[in-house]
């Protein structure tokens, strides 16, 4: 589904930021990259999401390279994947129910669907009471929660999700991980990046550490070694 | 676009507009402002014009004919002048009415008064003055009255003397300050019409970086640039027409205020009526004037940051 060729970017400076990466990830599959701060985790995703061009080296998704596609296609082609970010990165003045309706909005789905799914999606991470409320009205959870019912409303072909837990606390990171699990056993291929070692062993599934900009290992079972 | 776009878009646009309290108000304070000095500079053409026309309506060129012209010859004399296409309007002074203003003139003056009983007869000529279209073209005029064949019917000229010549100079320095005032007027209408016009466009830019952040993340979301665009321009159209309509309103008190302490020196210039007589005028540049200054001004501001 997702294959990364040989893939190198450095940036303006010189400092390699991922050297000769080469990569699989198959529809359904359930990933975690793992690795110390700078070891090019963030840079691998927003290759993936056409953030930043590789310098060489291609993206594949589905047979297309990503970074081959035009200006003007690039936003159907992230439609297909939700992203969750550390930072949340909700639109501050928005509601929790608005935010999550903008992503029905933007792809051009009808006021009926909007009106059903949001509700629905609110009460799945749990939010139902909280719908009105602004995301400065919210704990890091509940915004966290907020982006994910964002990232999974249009059922997307992949969900992104760039140190999810990284600002929350340990009920809410066993939270997060939890919903992510679901949505991944309902088929929506998951790939976070984290430096939560207890979530990593807890979930079995296969884990990618990278070092320096290299893939250095890939365990189909793994386990966070570092 | 499909309605439901548009109404997505419009609905976003007022709603950021009416949620992002102190940067909308800062948009419309300088959007306010940016619009009131336009405003004020039609205001400001507005006095200029009428003082200038009103200056202009002060030359004229005199002629004065001998006292044994006969009405006849002179009318005849102000049918041809008129007919010459520079010359706004002629008007004929009798000789009984250049007296009589005279006297007027020299109400107080007893001893002017008792010279002129002396005579007995009357001394002055009847005259015709000479209104141009343009000041510059008083020198055409004087030409033409000096070829055209200006004796009387008995042959006998008709002409005194014609004041033109005494009050070239100055006729000529006048046009001359009048063009430069209007060329100034207009380069200050301009240069002010520019400067604020950068300043609310600044605003605008500053307002939508902080936003900056909300359009990437738009962006990752598969948001269109249109549908990430058009609230922002939306909202930026909204600042501008209600920065119109507050001006337009400000500007209601303050022409009646201004005007009526400055009209005496404004020469009968009532700045209040002007404004109520052009009101269309003022709506539609200061309206179209908003709408467009807030939606140009934010379809570019938005433009750096689509580059994600």
């Amino acid at each position: 589904m997702i294959y990364f060729d040989k893939v190198t970017k450095q940036y303006k400076d010189g400092t390699p930021a991922l050297e000769g990466v080469t990569l699989n990830i198959a529809p359904k599959e359930f990933v975690s990259i793992v690795g110390h701060s700078g070891a090019g985790k963030t840079t691998l995703i927003k290759m993936l999401l056409a953030e930043e061009r590789p310098s060489e080296g291609s993206v594949f998704f589905e047979e297309v390279d990503i970074h081959d596609l035009p200006a003007n296609a690039l936003h159907h082609y992230r439609r297909k994947i939700g992203t969750v970010f550390q930072d949340f990165r909700l639109i501050p003045n928005r509601t929790a129910y608005e935010n999550i309706a903008f992503a029905m909005e933007a792809v051009g789905k009808s006021d009926e669907d909007i009106a059903s799914d949001v509700p629905y999606i609110l009460d799945l991470v749990d939010l139902g009471d909280k719908a009105n409320h602004f995301p400065h009205q919210l704990s890091g959870g509940e915004q966290q929660r907020v982006a994910i019912g964002r990232a999974i409303i249009n059922q997307p072909d992949l969900i992104v999700a760039d140190e999810p837990t990284g600002n929350l606390d340990p009920v809410n990171t066993y939270d997060v991980i939890e919903i992510l699990k679901k949505v991944n056993e309902l088929g929506t291929t998951v790939l976070i990046t984290t430096h939560n070692k207890g979530v990593v062993d807890a979930m079995g599934k296969r884990v990618i550490t990278m070092d320096k900009g290299r893939v250095v290992r890939d365990d189909a079972h793994g386990h966070y070694i570092l | 676009m499909s309605t439901t776009l548009f109404k997505r878009i419009f609905v976003n646009g007022a709603r950021s507009f009416a949620r992002s309290g102190s940067v909308t108000f800062a948009t419309v304070l300088i959007m306010t402002v940016t619009l009131a000095i336009i405003g004020l500079l039609i205001f400001l053409s507005a006095i200029l014009t009428n003082t200038l026309a009103s200056i202009k309506d002060k030359v004229d060129v005199n002629v004065y004919f001998v006292t044994s012209a006969s009405e006849t010859d002179i009318v005849s004399l102000q049918r041809r002048l008129s007919e010459v296409p520079q010359v706004e309007r002629v008007t004929y002074t009798s000789r009984e009415e250049a007296l009589q203003s005279f006297r007027e003139r020299h109400a107080g003056d007893e001893l002017t008064l008792q010279a002129l009983e002396e005579l007995g007869d009357n001394p002055l000529g009847a005259s015709l003055a000479i209104k141009a279209k343009d000041p510059s073209e008083y020198g055409g005029i004087v030409e033409f009255l000096a070829t055209t064949p200006t004796t009387g019917t008995d042959g006998a000229p008709l002409i005194d003397r014609v004041n033109y010549f005494q009050n070239k100079v100055v006729i000529d320095r006048l046009t001359g300050a009048i063009d430069a005032t209007e060329r100034a007027g207009a380069g200050i209408v301009l240069l002010f019409a520019l400067a604020s016009i950068v300043i609310a466009f600044a605003t605008v830019r500053l307002a939508i970086y902080t936003s900056r952040d909300e359009i990437g993340i738009m962006r990752l979301m598969g948001a269109s640039n249109m549908y990430i665009r058009g609230p922002f321009i939306v909202a930026g159209i909204l600042a501008g027409v209600l920065a119109a309509v507050i001006v337009l309103i400000l500007f209601y008190p303050l022409a009646w205020y201004v005007g009526s302490t400055m009209e005496a020196w404004l020469g009968g210039f009532s700045l209040f009526n002007y404004y109520v007589s052009h009101f269309a005028l003022f709506f539609g540049i200061l309206a179209g004037g908003g709408f467009l200054l807030g939606g140009i001004a934010s379809w570019f501001a938005v433009r750096r940051y689509l580059k994600v």
